[in-house]
């Protein structure tokens, strides 16, 4: 009954703006520049926002990271053109220790929220949810307009950091008080740390808009037929994504909410015990408690991974099964993980804080159950791999991006039992092995996540193909470079070197890997230049890539491939086709693929 | 002049990639999507396998290279624990690891596209999946079980002979208490502090329980083979007491006091030998981000012979002494600039600090 019911919502808002679809349809009676591509309310343009947006910011990002990889790789070299770059930051061309902080601080807060939430929850929530579930567009755009508007405010503000006089925000990506409440204490905690403050702010406003919407969206405004266990699992995994940021981002907002008061109203929420060195005073604040804010960065900062996570797992597992020509194994299973980890992620935050002096018992409890973490974990593993076998694989770009992002899901997610355990973690915590560990899973990862949707969705965002020899070279470099990066520095971690040292040399125990910190840096190099192809080839191949001129260029079973070729807002010219099963019929009774639109047939096998 | 020759170097690759990438798409079109599909997929195939090959030999080789720098054999009863723990988890993991990824490279490269092959409907098998829900969940409890019974024993209570001593962390070193003959340590007040008259904790003169404490800077002593509990704490910003060759760690949180334990294994004098190292000393590392001179916060520990920590302790003023009986007020930093190894320390940091001020 609710489907039909959204039906003739739909019905209704066709109608009601009188768009007409032919079979290009771009163009659209009202439509100016502003309202096309600047507040645009069609999910395909915010979704193309959200992704150009993430894309410079992971430039920018990255960036970073060959900086200061250039200090930790050649700590006794100067490089004068950085001060004709960073000006006093980089005096004799020698990156300052404030400026290395500022650089580690925000390269993490820029890839862990702009790009990969904000760029990859963004881009393909808003392009696949209307498209793969048969909507025309998501449940309120005007709200998913101010997501984009929202997220494009927070990234001017963090932008406008970077350039105040006092230096960006520097304490880390995760904002520990007492450190980032006083300007005191850390030059990057002076302005630096309000506009952060601001930014995220804003950040989390974006990022709940656009979560209500998806939610809303998947729930009640799926077309005829598509029940739950229809959908494809790239929308199981953006729905999981959208819960977890719903839920725990507010908690980071009353958090860092807190921390501004302990900065300027004189509050003692996080401050206790202080005497600064700096100033020769003791500071009046007495009986908070640092520890309360790592609780409550981390009742978000945990769900963060498995929101920048999820929605890479369900790309690769929709791309694995459209390029095995087979289904993807144990659809249930799948779903049934994706939403044990949703629910464990609530319940792990504390494994961050095993060495902050938090009580033996209660440390327990939290490796218990981040140790649960893996089975979920390894039934989508182990789902993956079966999917491949005797599949009859086309190694397209996204696949290989598909292939590789389980390969390194394995190899980080297997770190992680390493760091969940107390007992390892007393030894490990805050070393470069946390750091390998991370970057692994949930960076490179999540990258490989993104570039594999990236290169299956660009022939139907924007009609042509991306370069192919580009990609390929692309793949392996990326692939190969992030393992050499990577791989080694958990043998760092393992001597107990700590993570965030600009200069290792002053260290008897430390200073054993100078060879093996210029080699990463080298390579992070290679890799870095290596995407900047990519991007070269992403907006080169808008213009003039090969053009797409089948509706269905993968053969997959999806709704988003029974649109237009180039579709417009609305998605469908006319109605929006009904769907008669489940959307991995891959290689069933002898056909290479059947679409979700096709009515079941008398004679069809069950599975 | 030579970044900008690198720079041209990197900008004429890229051209020329650019130019293959364009004529490799021309090609393609030319010999057909579908045979071309097919060479591309076959490239492909074989990169997976050899990436596999390749990737096996470099996990060996960085093995090989870099197995004897990790830090030797754990100086301390707990690090030994920790490191039986982490040869646990390798093992198990390990096997996980080479089984799950040979299997995705061998199967991308064997059920790679062809003409000929039609892919195996097979969209569940609730056995299998039930074996690899089971099989990870029993190795998972054999992880927690040991993890558990060895995190418990290193955070239990310290043995009531341990010898205490109180750390406090500031930016950006670190200061030692000892209890003095008492073994109690007198009572101490943050807004005491006053590096001026050489009162770097606070310390209450009121509390005669103060009187004879001893307060160091830079180098901690302690006994071989006699447990000791370390008290931590923060003066100002969280920092955090690394230990790396005793396995060690725990935050130093300004206003909560933390505490760990563990009995050294070696003295320092030992572990010169046994490395074939003069130089080497335990180290400190601040393992929390604490500032602008983090990398360069070091303490050492001299781990030393019951004998030898008594004649140390001999020559050392209690910080009440200091103040009182030297009746001049003691010059700034006195306490942590004086000792003995501070000179040494850590010179490019230092050098690299005073740029900057």
């Amino acid at each position: 009954m609710s489907n039909e019911a959204t039906l003739h919502g739909h019905a209704e808002v066709g109608t009601s703006h009188e768009v007409h679809h032919d079979e290009h349809g771009m163009h659209h009676h009202k439509e100016t520049f502003i309202t096309k591509y600047v507040f645009s309310q069609d999910h395909k343009m915010i979704c193309k926002q959200f992704l150009i947006t993430g894309m410079i910011w992971a430039i920018l990002g990255g960036l970073m990271s060959v900086l200061f990889r250039l200090q930790l790789g050649y700590p006794d070299s100067t490089f004068p053109w950085l001060e004709d770059v960073l000006g006093k930051w980089a005096k004799g061309g020698k990156i300052q220790p404030e400026a290395y902080y500022a650089l580690v601080t925000m390269h993490g807060t820029v890839l862990v929220f702009f790009v990969l939430t904000g760029g990859l929850s963004g881009t393909f929530a808003n392009y696949l949810i209307p498209l793969q579930i048969g909507a025309r567009d998501m449940a309120s755009p005007f709200l998913n307009m101010l997501s984009y508007w929202f997220f494009w405010m927070a990234s001017v503000v963090i932008l406008s950091s970077l350039f105040i006089e006092t230096g960006p925000a520097s304490g880390g990506w995760t904002v520990y008080p007492p450190l980032s409440a006083l300007g005191d204490a850390n030059l990057g905690s002076k302005a630096g740390m309000d506009f952060w403050i601001i930014g995220m702010a804003l950040f989390v406003v974006s990022s709940l808009l656009g979560g209500l919407n998806y939610i809303t969206t998947i729930l009640n405004m799926r077309t005829k037929g598509m029940s739950m266990t229809r959908l494809p699992l790239t929308i199981w995994a953006l729905f999981f994504t959208a819960v977890l940021g719903v839920l725990s981002f507010p908690v980071l907002l009353s958090g860092l909410i807190l921390l501004l008061f302990d900065r300027h109203a004189g509050t003692s929420f996080y401050l206790s015990d202080i005497f600064l060195t700096s100033t020769r005073q003791a500071l009046p604040n007495e009986g908070g408690s640092a520890i309360l804010f790592q609780h409550l960065f981390w009742f978000l900062g945990h769900p963060e991974v498995y929101i920048i996570i999820l929605p890479a797992m369900g790309i690769v597992s929709e791309v694995m099964a459209v390029n095995s020509r087979k289904p993807i194994f144990g659809y249930m299973a799948m779903i049934g993980s994706l939403f044990a980890i949703a629910i464990l992620a609530f319940l792990v935050w504390a494994h961050h804080m095993f060495v902050t002096g938090l009580n033996p018992f209660l440390g327990s409890v939290f490796v218990l159950l981040t140790l649960l973490i893996a089975v979920p974990s390894a039934i989508k593993v182990f789902n993956w791999i079966t999917t491949i076998w005797r599949g009859n694989i086309r190694f397209t770009a996204s696949m290989l991006f598909a292939i590789g992002f389980v390969s390194l899901f394995i190899s980080g997610g297997l770190t992680g039992i390493f760091l969940g355990n107390s007992t390892l973690d007393i030894h490990l915590h805050d070393t470069l092995f946390v750091v390998a560990h991370f970057h692994i899973v949930m960076g490179v990862s999540a990258f490989f996540g993104m570039f594999c949707g990236i290169y299956h969705w660009f022939p139907k965002m924007f009609g042509r193909y991306l370069n192919n020899t580009m990609s390929y070279i692309h793949f392996w470099v990326t692939f190969a470079g992030a393992y050499l990066i990577f791989w080694p520095m958990h043998y760092e971690g393992l001597a107990g070197m700590p993570r965030r040292y600009l200069d290792y040399s002053g260290w008897h125990s430390f200073n054993q890997f100078g060879g093996l910190n210029r080699f990463i840096s080298t390579v992070a190099m290679i890799v870095f230049a290596v995407q900047l192809m990519f991007v070269f080839n992403f907006f080169y191949s808008i213009f003039k890539g090969r053009k797409v001129t089948s509706q269905n260029p993968w053969g997959a079973n999806t709704l988003e491939w029974s649109t237009p070729i180039r579709p417009g807002h609305g998605n469908w010219p006319g109605e929006i086709p009904e769907v008669h099963r489940w959307a991995y019929d891959y290689g069933k009774d002898g056909r290479e693929f059947i679409p979700q639109t096709e009515p079941i047939s008398a004679n069809e096998s069950k599975h | 002049m030579s970044t900008i020759f690198l720079l041209l170097i990197l900008l004429l690759g890229f051209l020329i990639t650019f130019q293959i990438a364009k004529a490799s798409e021309y090609v393609g079109i030319l010999k057909g999507e579908k045979k071309n599909l097919e060479q591309n997929n076959r490239i492909n195939g074989f990169l997976m396998i050899a990436f596999l090959v390749l990737g096996l030999i470099g996990v060996y080789c960085c093995n090989e290279m870099f197995k004897g720098r990790i830090l030797g054999e754990a100086a301390s009863d707990h690090g030994e624990k920790i490191d039986n723990m982490l040869y646990i988890t390798i093992a198990i993991t390990g096997v996980v690891f080479f089984i799950t990824q040979i299997l995705l490279f061998w199967f991308a490269f064997k059920y790679q596209y062809s003409e000929k092959r039609k892919a195996y409907y097979f969209p569940h098998n609730n056995k299998l999946e039930l074996i690899w829900t089971v099989i990870p969940a029993i190795a998972l409890t054999v992880l927690v079980g040991f993890g558990l019974y060895y995190w418990f024993r290193i955070t239990g209570d310290a043995p009531k002979d341990a010898m205490q001593v109180e750390v406090t962390g500031k930016q950006f070193a670190w200061i030692f208490r000892y209890p003095g003959k008492d073994n109690i340590f007198g009572k101490k007040y943050f807004r005491n502090i006053n590096d001026e008259k050489d009162n770097q904790l606070g310390l209450l003169w009121d509390d005669p329980a103060s009187h004879d404490d001893l307060v160091v800077g830079n180098t901690m002593y302690l006994i071989v083979n006699k447990p000791v509990r370390l008290i931590i704490n923060s003066r100002d910003v969280i920092h955090d007491v690394g230990l790396s060759h005793f396995r060690m760690k725990m935050d130093a949180v300004p206003g909560t006091p933390t505490t760990m334990w563990f009995t050294p294994k070696f003295t320092t004098e030992e572990m010169r030998k046994k490395l074939n190292d003069p130089e080497f000393e335990y180290e400190i590392s601040c393992d929390q981000m604490c500032g602008r001179g983090h990398f360069s916060m070091k303490g050492i520990i001299r781990v030393v012979t019951q004998e030898e920590f008594i004649l140390w302790r001999a020559k050392e003023k209690p910080n009440y002494a200091r103040v009182f009986t030297d009746n001049a007020p003691a010059s700034p930093g006195k306490t942590d600039s004086t000792k003995a190894p501070t000179a040494k320390i850590n010179s490019t940091a230092a050098k690299l600090l005073a740029q900057t001020k």
